[in-house]
């Protein structure tokens, strides 16, 4: 049996974490040793929790070793339980405090303009990540994490979702493919999901599994709190939330493709559907370009079976990030496609994104009229909605009311804009 | 207050102090700190005497003003110079020798090539090679490159330092290793200390980018051009001996004449004085950090509506990333208003250079160019001009520049929540930094500090900072990721931004929103040993650099 293992990332350029070596010995007590960045400042409390972990473990003789690059406290304890259950096998959890701030759930229909990729494994990129107010972030446990630290990574996003602010952003976790996907969800489901990403999504069954999936883990654990027949972890959260959790299938290939609206159909939870070009492109045995004429089908596609499933269509990431304008006109070019968002890889794409996406000052002045004669008619008690001498379809009525209410949510258009507004 | 006197002039680390002891000699080493220590406006325990000398601790913001006369070199008489002007010689060792190098006395050098400085280790060498012991290192600013003087200070050449200590020897100083008391000043502190007297250079060691044999000298030009040598100007007006060392001599005139030859003694021809890739500072591109993208731009959105920008308003450019950002959005405000800035204050790049051509900027009033945009600007653009720490920072002078600046953005490694500001120490304890012209620019209308409210896992905002540099009346705004916190005592800003977009929230909710993230840290360890002390601007003690206890 392995005795010695190891976890997290050190060496230059790491930040905010910290690399455990964990050997289990026969005698001689727990020999900790810390090397740390901030050892003057929390080394002493760094100590006590490692103790403290390995005793809730049961581990009584050990040599372990912490070198850390200013890693915060729940990244420190998902580095150290990793490495112990590499070793061990155990059923409780040493979970953080969930954040009074992270108790909110989120909506089936609102909205996902941005969503920012950040790396499962990376502890540095997720503290900030909420400041520059993306809607969603997704910890990504599949393409972003390297194939030998997607064990490790688990830890890290499970406590990241209940212990790491994230300002209100919807939180996302996009999990691995087949098998691994579905027992990445033992450590998602039960703390502080909002949304599940399903990559290579390419027929109904994928999502089926998956909600099976969720509701095994539900039912489980609701079991074990409402019968508090054993103790699950030091703090179990609250469990059953399952209405909450909603899906994103991610449509990545040819077959997908041709399967997007029986993917959108299929089930209740799922609140939109998202496509990856790099793979896409890839499986049509293509490159992708700016202009995107290869992906024009697929893109068609999503927004149809989307929009016919009545979820939200979400287009994919734009890749060079140093280049702004070009993510405005792919924004722009989505936008006409009919796509409500898209990916981002870095945070400063966040605003260009929502910026582009909100409704255009143009828009807006247009739109204003018609709700604001749409308002009228209905204080006149008239079935008709007309501008000038202009009828106006119920349609267009519909659609200048989701364009008010979308300035008005993005600050472009004061709560009370009927007040002031001049006919 | 402590009773307790340093154990012995020599103060290495326990282990190996005895070895230390013997093999040096410091029987005229002054003592680093008396144990006569009180506790000073700022409500912090300082020394009253300094490496033998009487000091006067910190009364309060324009509170001290000595009276007397400035102090003088010796007068000198132009008989004893060549009449053809030709005070060429042939080495620096020889040189230093005809300039009195001797026991402790004290030596200047000058920061203006900052990493890529060749000279000022190559003094001390001599002084090594000649057995010369217990000098005084007097840099307007010390860089990694001078890492090499740390076995200098350890076999007593160098006594102690005046002047930043940086990295290494911050470091070696905060470990106690240094034997007399090192001593911070900001750039316009030094001026002042010369001028007043507190500190008399017996050398002045001027590496110079072009120079004529008489020892006129300027950085303008040359193949380790720097821009301006306002730091070595005080030291070529008040030194006994003045030595210009450069690698570009030129027949006499050499134009322009940033430091005239009447104030020199000696000119020294070497083959190299700068590395000039090293001459170019590290931080002079815009920041690539998301988060410090959205300081810069929360710091210039916070200007813009609290009415600070305006047609005609100055500010002081900083050289980090952060700063550097906030300059491209001060442009997109005025480009967009058709304003200008009526001058700009330097370390200048290629940003506020581009601003300037673009005629976003009238002048730039520049303290040291930090690439090569900087330094051919300044010397082909006549409304870019150098400045030195006299005019622009000096506390003895008949008002300064520097309290003219509308907006002046800085850095700092610790905030507290009275708004007092450090920039020596770490949270650890350490000594890493100097001051450079940070406190002279707490005097502008409006400063303001974008810091991140945590580094990796170390909160910015303290309860007390380990060291105060900056008194936090001088101090306005800070601006992190999380929120901005308003100085209570700027209520004229705190009504400007009543119903701002932006997150405007106190000092301690931001500290607390930290402290919830990273944990509550523990303070740093200290021995009751004085190690350095930080001046300010007016020459009294500010705060006191304690031993780390290791």
């Amino acid at each position: 049996m392995t005795k010695i293992a190891t976890t997290g990332n050190k060496g230059k350029g790491i930040r905010s974490d910290c690399f455990v070596t964990l050997e289990l010995t026969d005698m001689g007590g727990i020999q900790l040793e810390l090397e740390s960045k901030v050892s003057v400042m929390y080394g002493d409390s760094i100590r006590k929790e490692a103790l403290e972990i390995l005793d809730f473990f049961g581990i009584n003789n050990a040599k372990v070793k912490i070198e850390d690059s200013g890693a915060i406290s729940l990244v420190i304890a998902a580095r150290i339980e990793a490495a112990i259950k590499k070793l061990i096998p155990a059923e409780k959890s040493w979970l953080p405090d969930l954040l009074e701030e992270n108790r909110y759930t989120t909506a089936k229909d609102q909205n996902r303009f941005s969503r920012l990729y950040l790396p499962g494994n990376s502890p540095s990129l997720m503290i900030n990540a909420g400041i520059h107010k993306p809607d969603g972030i997704i910890l990504d446990l599949e393409d972003a994490v390297a194939p030998d630290k997607k064990d490790e990574a688990r830890f890290l996003v499970r406590n990241a979702l209940s212990g790491i602010n994230f300002y209100g952003a919807e939180r996302m976790v996009r999990i691995n493919q087949g098998e691994r996907g579905l027992e990445d969800l033992e450590y998602i489901i039960p703390y502080n999901v909002n949304l599940i990403l399903l990559p290579k999504c390419e027929k109904p069954e994928q999502v089926h599994a998956v909600n099976n999936k969720i509701n095994e883990i539900v039912n489980r654990i609701s079991y074990i709190v409402n019968h508090k027949s054993y103790i699950v972890n030091r703090k179990s959260y609250i469990v059953n939330r399952k209405s909450s959790i909603w899906l994103m299938p991610i449509i990545e290939s040819a077959l997908g493709v041709i399967n997007a609206y029986a993917i959108a159909s299929c089930a209740d939870n799922i609140t939109s559907m998202a496509i990856g070009l790099e793979d896409y492109t890839a499986d049509l045995g293509t490159k992708r370009t700016a202009e995107g004429t290869e992906s024009f089908f697929a893109r068609s596609m999503v927004v149809n079976a989307a929009r016919a499933a009545g979820i939200q269509p979400i287009d994919s990431v734009f890749s060079d990030v140093g280049d702004m304008e070009g993510l405005r006109q792919n924004v722009l070019r989505s936008k006409a496609l009919g796509f409500d968002g898209m990916g981002c890889i870095h945070p400063r794409q966040i605003v260009v994104i929502h910026e582009t996406f909100a409704p255009a000052a143009d828009e807006i002045e247009k739109a204003k009229k018609i709700v604001f004669a749409f308002h009228r008619a209905q204080e006149q008690g008239l079935g008709v909605v007309s501008l000038g001498t202009k009828m106006i379809d119920p349609p267009v009525v519909k659609r200048a009311l989701n364009t008010i209410n979308l300035a008005v949510k993005m600050n472009k258009l004061t709560e009370n804009w009927r007040d002031t507004h001049e006919q | 207050m402590s009773n307790k006197t340093v154990k012995a002039h020599c103060s290495a680390p326990q282990q190996d102090s005895e070895a230390h002891c013997s093999a040096s000699q410091h029987d005229r080493a002054p003592q680093r700190d008396s144990a006569s220590r009180v506790t000073n406006a700022a409500g912090r325990i300082v020394p009253t005497v300094i490496n033998g000398k009487p000091a006067v601790p910190y009364m309060g913001v324009g509170k001290y003003k000595p009276e007397g006369f400035r102090a003088a070199p010796k007068i000198a008489s132009c008989a004893d110079y060549p009449a053809d002007g030709n005070k060429v010689i042939p080495s620096l060792k020889e040189a230093l020798l005809k300039a009195g190098l001797r026991d402790g006395i004290t030596i200047s050098t000058h920061h203006h090539f900052r990493n890529g400085d060749l000279i000022a280790t190559q003094i001390f060498d001599i002084a090594h090679e000649l057995g010369i012991k217990d000098l005084m290192w007097y840099p307007s600013a010390s860089f990694p490159c001078h890492e090499p003087m740390t076995k200098y200070l350890e076999d007593g050449t160098i006594n102690h330092i005046e002047g930043s200590m940086n990295g290494a020897l911050g470091k070696f100083t905060s470990e106690g290793k240094m034997k007399g008391l090192g001593v911070l000043r900001s750039h316009g502190g030094r001026y002042q200390a010369v001028q007043d007297g507190e500190v008399h250079i017996d050398i002045a060691v001027i590496a110079a980018p072009t120079a004529d044999p008489f020892g006129d000298a300027n950085g303008v030009n040359g193949p380790t051009a720097c821009g301006p040598l306002g730091f070595a100007l005080a030291d070529s007006q008040y030194a006994d001996k003045v030595i210009i060392v450069t690698d570009n001599l030129i027949p006499f005139p050499c134009l322009p004449w940033q430091i005239n030859g009447n104030y020199v003694d000696y000119v020294v021809v070497l083959d190299k004085i700068g590395i000039p890739e090293k001459i170019v500072s590290g931080t002079t591109e815009i920041t690539k950090s998301p988060d410090r993208l959205l300081l810069a731009e929360w710091s210039a959105k916070f200007c813009d509506e609290a009415g600070l920008i305006y047609d005609g308003f100055s500010f002081q450019a900083g050289a980090g990333g952060t700063a550097l950002s906030i300059g491209i959005y001060f442009s997109e405000i005025l480009r967009e208003r058709k304003w200008k800035a009526r001058f700009a204050r330097g370390g200048s790049n290629k940003y506020l250079v581009k601003m300037l051509e673009e005629g976003l900027v009238e002048y730039i009033l520049d303290g040291q160019t930090f690439d090569l945009d900087g330094g051919r600007s300044m010397r082909d653009n006549p409304h870019h001009t150098w400045t030195s720490p006299f005019t622009s920072y000096n506390y003895h002078s008949k008002g300064n520049f520097s309290s003219m600046v509308d907006i002046v953005i800085l850095g700092a490694t610790e905030v507290d929540v009275n708004f007092n500001a450090n920039v020596v120490t770490h949270s650890d304890g350490y000594l890493l930094h100097g001051i450079g012209g940070w406190q002279n620019t707490l005097f502008g209308k409006c400063v303001i500090l974008p810091i991140p409210l945590f580094r990796d896992r170390m909160p910015v905002i303290r309860d007390q900072v380990t060291t105060i540099c900056g008194p936090g009346e001088l101090i306005d705004v800070i601006v992190t990721e999380r929120g901005i916190a308003i100085n209570p005592l700027r209520t004229d800003l705190i009504e400007k931004m009543k119903n701002s977009s932006l997150p405007i929230k106190t000092i301690e909710e931001l500290k607390s929103e930290a402290e919830k993230i990273c944990g509550v840290p523990a303070k740093p360890k200290f021995t009751d040993e004085v190690v350095a002390v930080v001046k300010w601007v007016d020459g009294t003690v500010l705060d006191a650099i304690w031993r780390v206890a290791t």
